[in-house]
């Protein structure tokens, strides 16, 4: 996995490529966390999702954590690009009703 | 004589096993040409299933994997097991969202995915000796294609 980031104006971007799933999620949740600890005063978060190759419910259970963890300190939180064979997955969980996509 | 055949996995529950689990599956599959999507639903459910074993069969403290696959004219039948705890109520870990292990921000979507996925899931458990995880993908690809080897 790979985690890279930009600010556009307060708002974080947060772009994560390759496969999320068991084996890589500790590792990603760590990384996002580190990051989102360093900007506790965006605005909003993005999470650009363009670059996953595959995830199931495990990078479902990690988006849905990032987004109790900003809900507390009222941090909107968004999703963006995700590859069709990922919108399946983000459809039947319902995320997009908590995480809209943009 | 119609086109059949069979593969076996055994594999030590360890989450860096998944990536092998689901795409020597998906592998697998390929002479039945399933479509993009159709192997993309092979590998999550894959996925989840050995991921149930890992997290909850075993607890994360080792054990081993069996992954069966039996390929037909059209369709793959996938048996995922262990030999871990089992499930105490199988109706109940197949409801959506239900988790044992909801502060460990695990989605209870396991099942779900499996079933919306697949076909004809069948999960046998016994408290104590396992879990087996029966599913069926029917393939049906290029609708227009003939399967030379049907």
């Amino acid at each position: 996995m790979e985690i890279r980031y930009k600010k556009v104006k307060e708002n974080l971007y947060i772009y994560l490529s390759g496969e999320l799933d068991e084996y890589t999620a500790t590792a990603v949740r760590s990384a996002v966390d580190g990051l989102l600890d360093r900007n506790v005063r965006a605005n909003s978060v993005v999470f650009n999702l363009s670059g996953l190759t595959f995830m199931d419910s495990t990078g479902i259970g990690m988006l849905i954590g990032r987004y109790k963890k900003l809900k507390r300190i009222g941090v909107p939180v968004y999703l963006q690009s995700a590859p069709v064979s990922i919108e399946k997955i983000l459809q039947l969980s319902g995320l997009y009703q908590v995480m809209p996509k943009i | 004589m119609k086109y059949s055949n069979q593969m076996k996995l055994t594999f030590s529950a360890v989450s860096e096993n998944e990536p092998f689990a689901r795409n020597t599956v998906a592998a697998f599959c390929l002479p039945l040409c399933p479509s993009v999507s159709e192997i993309n639903d092979v590998k999550t459910a894959v996925s989840e299933a050995v991921t149930n074993c890992i997290v909850h069969g075993y607890g994360g403290n080792g054990g081993t994997i069996t992954v069966i696959a039996e390929l037909n004219c059209e369709s793959v039948y996938i048996t995922v097991s262990d030999n871990g705890c089992g499930i105490e109520d199988v109706a109940r870990a197949r409801e959506p969202f239900f988790t044992t292990l909801a502060e460990e921000e695990r989605s209870g979507m396991g099942f779900t995915i499996i079933e919306t996925f697949m076909e004809d899931v069948v999960v046998r458990s016994e408290k104590g000796k396992g879990t087996v995880v029966e599913m069926r993908k029917t393939f049906c690809g290029d609708l227009d294609k003939e399967r030379a080897t049907c």
